[in-house]
Protein backbone atom coordinates (compact mmCIF):
# COMPACT_ATOMS: atom_id res chain seq x y z
CA UNK A 1 0.00 0.00 0.00
CA UNK A 2 1.26 3.73 -1.04
CA UNK A 3 0.44 6.01 1.69
CA UNK A 4 2.26 9.11 -0.05
CA UNK A 5 3.23 9.93 -3.62
CA UNK A 6 6.72 12.15 -4.01
CA UNK A 7 7.78 13.64 -7.45
CA UNK A 8 10.97 14.16 -7.71
CA UNK A 9 14.04 12.96 -5.19
CA UNK A 10 14.85 16.50 -4.61
CA UNK A 11 11.23 17.34 -3.85
CA UNK A 12 10.83 18.03 0.23
CA UNK A 13 6.99 17.10 0.67
CA UNK A 14 5.21 13.93 -0.69
CA UNK A 15 1.04 13.72 -1.18
CA UNK A 16 -1.28 11.89 0.46
CA UNK A 17 -2.95 9.22 -1.39
CA UNK A 18 -5.14 7.23 0.79
CA UNK A 19 -7.59 8.44 2.67
CA UNK A 20 -7.85 8.39 6.47
CA UNK A 21 -3.81 8.71 7.80
CA UNK A 22 -3.47 9.32 11.46
CA UNK A 23 -0.69 10.52 13.77
CA UNK A 24 1.57 8.11 14.61
CA UNK A 25 1.32 5.84 11.62
CA UNK A 26 4.00 4.85 9.45
CA UNK A 27 3.87 5.80 6.19
CA UNK A 28 4.84 4.42 2.61
CA UNK A 29 5.91 7.01 0.21
CA UNK A 30 6.83 5.98 -3.70
CA UNK A 31 9.07 8.30 -5.45
CA UNK A 32 8.30 8.34 -8.55
CA UNK A 33 11.62 9.62 -10.02
CA UNK A 34 13.90 6.74 -9.18
CA UNK A 35 11.08 4.29 -8.69
CA UNK A 36 12.47 4.05 -4.83
CA UNK A 37 10.33 3.73 -1.61
CA UNK A 38 10.60 6.06 2.09
CA UNK A 39 9.50 5.45 5.10
CA UNK A 40 8.02 8.31 7.08
CA UNK A 41 6.08 8.78 10.46
CA UNK A 42 3.04 11.19 10.20
CA UNK A 43 2.68 13.62 13.11
CA UNK A 44 -0.49 14.71 12.30
CA UNK A 45 -3.71 13.19 10.41
CA UNK A 46 -3.21 13.22 6.83
CA UNK A 47 -6.30 13.71 4.61
CA UNK A 48 -6.50 12.72 1.35
CA UNK A 49 -4.67 14.99 -1.22
CA UNK A 50 -2.55 17.20 1.47
CA UNK A 51 1.26 17.28 1.93
CA UNK A 52 3.24 15.69 4.65
CA UNK A 53 7.18 16.64 4.95
CA UNK A 54 9.50 14.24 4.02
CA UNK A 55 12.60 16.40 4.95
CA UNK A 56 12.74 18.94 7.83
CA UNK A 57 11.71 22.27 6.36
CA UNK A 58 13.33 25.38 8.29
CA UNK A 59 11.36 29.01 9.19
CA UNK A 60 11.63 30.56 5.36
CA UNK A 61 13.47 27.64 3.34
CA UNK A 62 11.79 26.97 -0.06
CA UNK A 63 9.42 24.17 -0.70
CA UNK A 64 10.27 21.55 -3.04
CA UNK A 65 7.74 19.72 -5.06
CA UNK A 66 7.90 17.76 -8.51
CA UNK A 67 11.68 19.09 -8.12
CA UNK A 68 10.56 23.12 -8.34
CA UNK A 69 10.42 26.01 -5.80
CA UNK A 70 5.74 25.92 -4.61
CA UNK A 71 6.74 28.88 -2.02
CA UNK A 72 8.22 29.10 1.32
CA UNK A 73 7.91 28.15 4.83
CA UNK A 74 6.55 30.22 7.46
CA UNK A 75 7.10 28.21 10.34
CA UNK A 76 9.68 25.51 10.86
CA UNK A 77 8.08 21.98 9.55
CA UNK A 78 9.07 18.71 10.80
CA UNK A 79 9.54 15.27 8.87
CA UNK A 80 5.88 13.95 9.36
CA UNK A 81 4.26 17.11 9.66
CA UNK A 82 1.18 18.32 7.90
CA UNK A 83 2.39 20.51 5.28
CA UNK A 84 -0.35 23.48 3.97
CA UNK A 85 -1.74 26.80 3.89
CA UNK A 86 -0.51 27.34 8.24
CA UNK A 87 2.89 26.63 7.34
CA UNK A 88 3.65 27.52 3.21
CA UNK A 89 3.11 30.30 1.91
CA UNK A 90 3.74 31.30 -2.08
CA UNK A 91 6.16 33.76 -3.31
CA UNK A 92 4.16 35.37 -6.04
CA UNK A 93 1.36 38.10 -6.08
CA UNK B 1 -2.78 1.83 -28.68
CA UNK B 2 -3.47 4.77 -31.48
CA UNK B 3 -1.32 5.45 -34.15
CA UNK B 4 -1.20 7.48 -37.62
CA UNK B 5 -4.11 4.40 -38.92
CA UNK B 6 -6.45 5.40 -36.20
CA UNK B 7 -9.89 6.48 -37.48
CA UNK B 8 -13.15 8.13 -35.84
CA UNK B 9 -16.60 8.55 -36.83
CA UNK B 10 -17.34 12.24 -37.67
CA UNK B 11 -19.58 14.66 -39.54
CA UNK B 12 -17.69 16.28 -42.13
CA UNK B 13 -18.71 19.25 -42.62
CA UNK B 14 -18.91 22.46 -45.76
CA UNK B 15 -15.62 24.02 -45.32
CA UNK B 16 -14.01 20.14 -44.39
CA UNK B 17 -13.75 20.78 -40.69
CA UNK B 18 -14.78 17.30 -39.22
CA UNK B 19 -17.51 17.47 -36.13
CA UNK B 20 -17.80 14.74 -33.05
CA UNK B 21 -21.17 16.22 -32.89
CA UNK B 22 -24.36 17.19 -34.58
CA UNK B 23 -26.15 20.57 -32.89
CA UNK B 24 -28.41 22.58 -34.07
CA UNK B 25 -27.88 26.16 -31.88
CA UNK B 26 -30.24 29.02 -31.40
CA UNK B 27 -27.70 31.45 -30.86
CA UNK B 28 -29.01 34.74 -29.17
CA UNK B 29 -26.83 37.75 -30.41
CA UNK B 30 -27.16 39.66 -27.02
CA UNK B 31 -28.76 38.90 -23.24
CA UNK B 32 -32.15 40.84 -24.44
CA UNK B 33 -33.30 37.41 -27.00
CA UNK B 34 -32.06 35.29 -24.73
CA UNK B 35 -36.56 34.55 -24.05
CA UNK B 36 -36.99 33.83 -27.40
CA UNK B 37 -33.92 31.46 -28.33
CA UNK B 38 -35.24 29.42 -25.20
CA UNK B 39 -38.92 29.22 -26.94
CA UNK B 40 -37.80 28.17 -29.96
CA UNK B 41 -35.16 25.67 -28.86
CA UNK B 42 -38.58 24.55 -26.85
CA UNK B 43 -40.98 24.37 -29.85
CA UNK B 44 -38.48 22.73 -31.87
CA UNK B 45 -36.55 19.12 -29.98
CA UNK B 46 -33.38 18.06 -30.99
CA UNK B 47 -32.32 22.13 -30.58
CA UNK B 48 -30.23 23.87 -27.84
CA UNK B 49 -29.97 27.04 -27.44
CA UNK B 50 -27.13 29.30 -26.13
CA UNK B 51 -28.33 32.07 -23.49
CA UNK B 52 -25.65 34.13 -22.01
CA UNK B 53 -25.55 37.45 -20.34
CA UNK B 54 -24.35 39.88 -22.42
CA UNK B 55 -23.71 41.86 -25.85
CA UNK B 56 -25.22 45.31 -24.94
CA UNK B 57 -23.01 48.22 -24.92
CA UNK B 58 -19.85 46.41 -25.62
CA UNK B 59 -17.16 48.38 -27.88
CA UNK B 60 -13.07 48.04 -28.71
CA UNK B 61 -11.23 44.49 -28.05
CA UNK B 62 -14.32 43.48 -25.68
CA UNK B 63 -16.87 43.67 -28.57
CA UNK B 64 -14.47 42.16 -31.21
CA UNK B 65 -14.21 39.20 -28.60
CA UNK B 66 -18.09 39.11 -28.09
CA UNK B 67 -18.75 39.01 -31.61
CA UNK B 68 -15.49 36.66 -32.33
CA UNK B 69 -16.89 34.19 -29.44
CA UNK B 70 -20.43 33.95 -30.84
CA UNK B 71 -18.81 33.70 -34.54
CA UNK B 72 -16.33 30.89 -33.89
CA UNK B 73 -19.16 28.86 -31.46
CA UNK B 74 -21.51 29.12 -35.09
CA UNK B 75 -18.98 27.85 -36.47
CA UNK B 76 -17.69 24.92 -34.74
CA UNK B 77 -17.66 21.67 -36.79
CA UNK B 78 -20.33 20.16 -33.72
CA UNK B 79 -22.41 22.57 -35.19
CA UNK B 80 -24.41 21.88 -37.94
CA UNK B 81 -27.06 24.59 -38.59
CA UNK B 82 -27.58 27.91 -36.90
CA UNK B 83 -30.53 30.22 -36.19
CA UNK B 84 -29.48 34.07 -34.92
CA UNK B 85 -31.73 35.77 -33.39
CA UNK B 86 -30.84 39.78 -31.84
CA UNK B 87 -32.84 42.65 -31.16
CA UNK B 88 -31.83 44.42 -34.09
CA UNK B 89 -30.94 43.40 -37.58
CA UNK B 90 -27.32 44.69 -38.16
CA UNK B 91 -25.51 42.66 -35.67
CA UNK B 92 -27.60 39.87 -35.75
CA UNK B 93 -26.60 39.84 -39.61
CA UNK B 94 -22.55 40.53 -38.64
CA UNK B 95 -22.76 36.86 -37.14
CA UNK B 96 -25.31 35.46 -39.90
CA UNK B 97 -22.83 36.29 -42.62
CA UNK B 98 -19.75 34.72 -40.66
CA UNK B 99 -20.99 31.99 -40.20
CA UNK B 100 -22.00 31.49 -43.64
CA UNK B 101 -18.39 31.60 -44.98
CA UNK B 102 -18.59 28.05 -43.44
CA UNK B 103 -21.19 26.81 -45.75
CA UNK B 104 -23.48 25.55 -43.28
CA UNK B 105 -27.00 26.75 -43.16
CA UNK B 106 -28.12 29.84 -41.23
CA UNK B 107 -30.49 32.36 -40.66
CA UNK B 108 -30.77 35.22 -38.39
CA UNK B 109 -33.95 37.03 -37.10
CA UNK B 110 -33.98 40.70 -35.69
CA UNK B 111 -36.89 41.15 -32.98
CA UNK B 112 -37.23 44.81 -33.58
CA UNK B 113 -40.34 46.06 -35.69
CA UNK B 114 -42.14 42.14 -35.06
CA UNK B 115 -41.86 41.37 -31.11
CA UNK B 116 -41.07 38.08 -29.80
CA UNK B 117 -44.37 36.31 -30.52
CA UNK B 118 -43.39 36.68 -34.86
CA UNK B 119 -39.66 36.32 -34.29
CA UNK B 120 -40.48 32.71 -32.27
CA UNK B 121 -42.85 31.77 -34.86
CA UNK B 122 -40.40 32.46 -38.23
CA UNK B 123 -37.31 31.49 -36.29
CA UNK B 124 -38.79 27.94 -34.95
CA UNK B 125 -40.30 27.14 -38.63
CA UNK B 126 -36.36 27.34 -39.80
CA UNK B 127 -35.46 25.51 -36.66
CA UNK B 128 -37.76 22.67 -37.70
CA UNK B 129 -36.31 22.41 -40.65
CA UNK B 130 -32.79 22.19 -39.79
CA UNK B 131 -33.12 20.03 -37.51
CA UNK B 132 -34.63 17.22 -39.73
CA UNK B 133 -32.04 18.18 -42.02
CA UNK B 134 -29.29 17.72 -39.83
CA UNK B 135 -30.71 14.55 -38.67
CA UNK B 136 -29.87 12.52 -41.67
CA UNK B 137 -26.21 13.71 -41.74
CA UNK B 138 -24.60 10.27 -41.45
CA UNK B 139 -21.32 10.16 -39.57
CA UNK B 140 -17.84 9.10 -42.01
CA UNK B 141 -14.33 7.58 -40.85
CA UNK B 142 -12.05 10.57 -40.56
CA UNK B 143 -8.51 10.14 -40.01
CA UNK B 144 -7.10 11.26 -36.74
CA UNK B 145 -5.45 14.41 -38.01
CA UNK B 146 -8.94 15.84 -38.20
CA UNK B 147 -9.23 15.64 -34.97
CA UNK B 148 -8.88 18.96 -32.70
CA UNK B 149 -8.55 18.74 -28.82
CA UNK B 150 -8.34 20.89 -25.94
CA UNK B 151 -7.72 20.59 -22.52
CA UNK B 152 -8.01 22.55 -18.95
CA UNK B 153 -8.61 21.11 -15.72
CA UNK B 154 -10.55 22.65 -12.30
CA UNK B 155 -11.24 22.29 -9.25
CA UNK B 156 -7.56 20.55 -9.28
CA UNK B 157 -6.15 19.09 -6.07
CA UNK B 158 -2.41 17.63 -5.90
CA UNK B 159 -3.67 13.85 -7.07
CA UNK B 160 -4.24 15.97 -10.31
CA UNK B 161 -0.52 16.81 -10.75
CA UNK B 162 -0.14 13.09 -9.77
CA UNK B 163 -2.24 11.66 -12.01
CA UNK B 164 -5.54 13.09 -14.33
CA UNK B 165 -3.13 15.99 -15.76
CA UNK B 166 -0.27 13.67 -16.79
CA UNK B 167 -2.33 11.75 -18.16
CA UNK B 168 -3.47 14.21 -20.49
CA UNK B 169 0.08 14.52 -21.11
CA UNK B 170 0.67 11.23 -22.25
CA UNK B 171 -2.48 11.32 -24.29
CA UNK B 172 -1.11 14.98 -25.98
CA UNK B 173 2.13 13.45 -26.28
CA UNK B 174 1.24 10.42 -28.55
CA UNK B 175 -1.69 12.92 -30.19
CA UNK B 176 1.22 15.51 -31.66
CA UNK B 177 3.10 13.42 -34.09
CA UNK B 178 -0.02 12.63 -35.83
CA UNK B 179 -0.90 15.52 -36.50
CA UNK B 180 -3.71 16.61 -34.49
CA UNK B 181 -4.60 20.34 -33.30
CA UNK B 182 -4.38 21.08 -29.69
CA UNK B 183 -4.50 23.58 -27.21
CA UNK B 184 -3.79 24.66 -23.69
CA UNK B 185 -3.59 27.99 -21.79
CA UNK B 186 -5.25 29.34 -18.38
CA UNK B 187 -2.37 32.23 -18.26
CA UNK B 188 -2.25 33.02 -14.50
CA UNK B 189 -2.55 29.24 -13.86
CA UNK B 190 1.04 28.50 -15.11
CA UNK B 191 2.69 31.29 -12.16
CA UNK B 192 4.94 29.75 -10.68
CA UNK B 193 5.48 26.80 -14.04
CA UNK B 194 6.09 29.33 -16.90
CA UNK B 195 9.58 28.84 -16.98
CA UNK B 196 9.07 25.32 -17.92
CA UNK B 197 6.63 26.34 -20.79
CA UNK B 198 8.46 29.07 -21.59
CA UNK B 199 11.28 26.11 -22.15
CA UNK B 200 9.04 24.16 -24.46
CA UNK B 201 7.98 27.04 -26.71
CA UNK B 202 9.27 25.83 -30.47
CA UNK B 203 10.71 29.18 -31.59
CA UNK B 204 12.33 32.28 -29.55
CA UNK B 205 9.29 34.03 -31.41
CA UNK B 206 7.10 31.79 -30.11
CA UNK B 207 8.43 32.32 -26.59
CA UNK B 208 8.58 35.46 -26.89
CA UNK B 209 4.63 35.96 -27.82
CA UNK B 210 4.41 33.72 -24.49
CA UNK B 211 5.58 35.83 -21.89
CA UNK B 212 3.98 38.77 -23.76
CA UNK B 213 0.70 37.26 -22.76
CA UNK B 214 2.27 35.74 -19.37
CA UNK B 215 3.10 39.38 -18.37
CA UNK B 216 0.54 41.13 -19.68
CA UNK B 217 -2.06 39.13 -17.28
CA UNK B 218 0.55 39.19 -14.41
CA UNK B 219 -0.09 43.18 -14.71
CA UNK B 220 -3.45 42.66 -14.67
CA UNK B 221 -3.93 40.82 -11.15
CA UNK B 222 -1.18 43.55 -9.66
CA UNK B 223 -3.22 46.42 -10.96
CA UNK B 224 -6.78 44.58 -9.29
CA UNK B 225 -5.63 42.30 -6.52
CA UNK B 226 -6.89 43.07 -2.77
CA UNK B 227 -4.78 40.28 -1.19
CA UNK B 228 -2.02 37.42 -2.19
CA UNK B 229 -5.23 35.87 -3.93
CA UNK B 230 -5.49 33.50 -1.52
CA UNK B 231 -8.53 33.37 -1.59
CA UNK B 232 -9.22 32.83 -5.48
CA UNK B 233 -5.96 31.20 -6.71
CA UNK B 234 -5.46 28.54 -5.26
CA UNK B 235 -9.80 28.46 -5.07
CA UNK B 236 -10.98 27.35 -1.61
CA UNK B 237 -11.86 24.00 -3.75
CA UNK B 238 -7.81 23.66 -4.67
CA UNK B 239 -6.98 24.21 -0.91
CA UNK B 240 -9.41 21.76 0.60
CA UNK B 241 -7.79 19.52 -1.64
CA UNK B 242 -4.50 20.31 -0.32
CA UNK B 243 -2.94 22.46 -3.31
CA UNK B 244 -1.31 25.09 -0.78
CA UNK B 245 0.11 27.99 -3.80
CA UNK B 246 -0.33 29.36 -6.95
CA UNK B 247 3.05 27.20 -7.69
CA UNK B 248 2.77 24.09 -6.49
CA UNK B 249 -0.81 24.41 -8.89
CA UNK B 250 0.69 25.36 -11.70
CA UNK B 251 3.09 23.24 -11.67
CA UNK B 252 0.66 20.24 -11.74
CA UNK B 253 -1.39 22.18 -14.57
CA UNK B 254 1.69 22.14 -16.79
CA UNK B 255 1.84 18.32 -16.70
CA UNK B 256 -1.25 18.40 -18.96
CA UNK B 257 1.10 19.65 -21.92
CA UNK B 258 2.98 15.95 -21.32
CA UNK B 259 7.08 15.78 -22.09
CA UNK B 260 7.73 15.91 -25.42
CA UNK B 261 4.85 18.38 -27.09
CA UNK B 262 6.24 21.45 -28.15
CA UNK B 263 4.16 24.83 -27.99
CA UNK B 264 4.18 25.78 -31.44
CA UNK B 265 2.22 28.90 -31.49
CA UNK B 266 -0.39 31.66 -29.01
CA UNK B 267 -3.66 31.74 -29.86
CA UNK B 268 -5.41 35.10 -28.83
CA UNK B 269 -8.75 34.36 -26.93
CA UNK B 270 -11.14 32.57 -29.33
CA UNK B 271 -9.08 32.58 -32.29
CA UNK B 272 -8.45 29.98 -34.33
CA UNK B 273 -5.35 27.98 -35.12
CA UNK B 274 -3.97 27.52 -38.58
CA UNK B 275 -1.98 24.61 -38.08
CA UNK B 276 -2.22 21.25 -36.47
CA UNK B 277 0.30 21.06 -32.93
CA UNK B 278 -0.38 22.20 -29.60
CA UNK B 279 -1.30 25.73 -29.07
CA UNK B 280 -1.40 28.20 -26.00
CA UNK B 281 -4.03 30.17 -25.90
CA UNK B 282 -4.42 33.56 -23.69
CA UNK B 283 -7.49 32.64 -21.37
CA UNK B 284 -9.14 32.87 -18.23
CA UNK B 285 -8.47 30.18 -15.71
CA UNK B 286 -11.93 29.78 -14.93
CA UNK B 287 -13.35 26.42 -16.32
CA UNK B 288 -16.56 27.36 -18.07
CA UNK B 289 -14.99 30.60 -19.70
CA UNK B 290 -11.99 28.53 -20.85
CA UNK B 291 -13.65 25.48 -22.39
CA UNK B 292 -16.10 28.44 -24.35
CA UNK B 293 -13.37 29.52 -25.34
CA UNK B 294 -11.75 26.50 -26.84
CA UNK B 295 -15.50 25.83 -28.41
CA UNK B 296 -15.21 29.31 -29.90
CA UNK B 297 -11.56 28.56 -31.55
CA UNK B 298 -12.87 25.35 -33.12
CA UNK B 299 -12.09 22.45 -31.04
CA UNK B 300 -14.19 19.57 -31.14
CA UNK B 301 -13.52 17.86 -27.67
CA UNK B 302 -12.32 18.15 -24.64
CA UNK B 303 -10.22 16.30 -21.93
CA UNK B 304 -11.12 17.93 -18.49
CA UNK B 305 -9.05 16.54 -15.34
CA UNK B 306 -10.63 17.15 -12.45
CA UNK B 307 -9.54 16.29 -8.41
CA UNK B 308 -12.14 17.37 -6.42
CA UNK B 309 -14.71 17.13 -8.65
CA UNK B 310 -15.71 19.71 -11.65
CA UNK B 311 -19.26 19.16 -12.90
CA UNK B 312 -18.62 21.03 -16.45
CA UNK B 313 -20.14 20.56 -19.60
CA UNK B 314 -20.27 22.88 -22.66
CA UNK B 315 -23.06 22.90 -25.48
CA UNK B 316 -20.92 22.52 -27.99
CA UNK B 317 -18.47 20.72 -27.20
CA UNK B 318 -18.10 17.05 -25.20
CA UNK B 319 -16.12 17.92 -22.07
CA UNK B 320 -14.53 14.59 -20.83
CA UNK B 321 -13.84 14.18 -17.24
CA UNK B 322 -10.88 12.16 -15.44
CA UNK B 323 -10.39 12.07 -12.68
CA UNK B 324 -7.08 10.81 -10.03
CA UNK B 325 -8.58 11.34 -6.70
CA UNK B 326 -10.12 7.83 -4.98
CA UNK B 327 -12.55 9.54 -2.60
CA UNK B 328 -13.89 11.81 -5.87
CA UNK B 329 -14.44 9.00 -8.27
CA UNK B 330 -16.25 7.22 -5.25
CA UNK B 331 -18.26 10.51 -4.09
CA UNK B 332 -19.33 11.83 -7.95
CA UNK B 333 -18.74 8.63 -9.55
CA UNK B 334 -21.95 10.05 -11.92
CA UNK B 335 -19.09 12.93 -12.93
CA UNK B 336 -15.78 10.98 -14.35
CA UNK B 337 -16.12 9.74 -17.72
CA UNK B 338 -12.34 7.94 -16.82
CA UNK B 339 -11.23 7.33 -13.63
CA UNK B 340 -7.22 7.14 -13.63
CA UNK B 341 -6.92 6.78 -9.35
CA UNK B 342 -5.45 3.38 -9.95
CA UNK B 343 -1.80 5.77 -11.13
CA UNK B 344 -1.63 6.64 -7.48
CA UNK B 345 -1.36 3.14 -6.24
CA UNK B 346 0.92 1.95 -9.15
CA UNK B 347 -1.19 -0.41 -10.45
CA UNK B 348 -0.98 1.25 -13.81
CA UNK B 349 1.56 3.56 -15.37
CA UNK B 350 1.53 6.07 -16.87
CA UNK B 351 1.37 4.94 -20.56
CA UNK B 352 -0.88 2.50 -19.94
CA UNK B 353 -3.56 5.76 -18.48
CA UNK B 354 -2.89 7.55 -21.44
CA UNK B 355 -3.63 4.90 -23.93
CA UNK B 356 -6.89 4.15 -21.76
CA UNK B 357 -8.06 7.85 -21.66
CA UNK B 358 -7.24 7.96 -25.42
CA UNK B 359 -9.53 5.32 -25.79
CA UNK B 360 -12.64 6.92 -24.03
CA UNK B 361 -11.80 9.75 -26.65
CA UNK B 362 -12.16 7.84 -29.62
CA UNK B 363 -15.21 6.59 -28.09
CA UNK B 364 -16.44 9.89 -27.39
CA UNK B 365 -15.77 11.33 -30.39
CA UNK B 366 -17.47 8.33 -32.22
CA UNK B 367 -20.99 9.39 -30.42
CA UNK B 368 -20.58 8.05 -27.10
CA UNK B 369 -22.18 10.52 -24.55
CA UNK B 370 -19.83 12.47 -21.92
CA UNK B 371 -21.25 12.26 -18.38
CA UNK B 372 -21.39 16.42 -18.62
CA UNK B 373 -23.75 15.41 -21.91
CA UNK B 374 -25.89 12.96 -19.79
CA UNK B 375 -26.62 15.31 -17.04
CA UNK B 376 -27.10 18.49 -19.09
CA UNK B 377 -24.31 20.33 -18.30
CA UNK B 378 -24.53 23.35 -20.75
CA UNK B 379 -21.99 26.22 -19.08
CA UNK B 380 -21.57 28.55 -21.80
CA UNK B 381 -19.71 31.57 -20.14
CA UNK B 382 -18.53 34.49 -22.13
CA UNK B 383 -15.21 36.16 -21.05
CA UNK B 384 -15.57 39.97 -20.71
CA UNK B 385 -12.59 42.40 -20.98
CA UNK B 386 -14.15 45.49 -19.19
CA UNK B 387 -17.05 47.14 -18.58
CA UNK B 388 -19.97 48.43 -20.96
CA UNK B 389 -20.00 51.62 -22.39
Amino acid sequence: MIHILVHDKKDTVGVAVVEGIKAGQELTGWVMEDDSTIIVKALNDIPIGHKVATQSIKNGQTVIKYGFDIGKAVSEIKVGEHAHTHNIKTKRW
Amino acid sequence: MINNKTTFWGYRRENGRVGVRNHVIILPLDDLSNAACEAVAHNIKGTVSIAHPYGRLQFGADLDLHFRTLIGAGCNPNVAAVVVIGIEESWTNRIVEAIAKTGKPVTGFGIELHGDHSTILRASQVAKQYVQWASELQREQCPISDLWVSTKCGESDTTSGCGANPTVGNAFDKLDPLGVTMCFGETTEITGGEHIVAERCATPQVREQFMKMFDRYQAVIERHKTSDLSDSQPTKGNIAGGLTTIEEKALGNIQKIGKKCKVIGVLDKAEIPTHPGLWFMDSSSAAAEMVTLCAASGYAIHLFPTGQGNVIGNPIIPVIKLCANPRTVRTMSEHVDYDCSGLLQREKNLDQSGDELLEVLIRTCNGRLTAAEALGHNEFVMTRLYESA
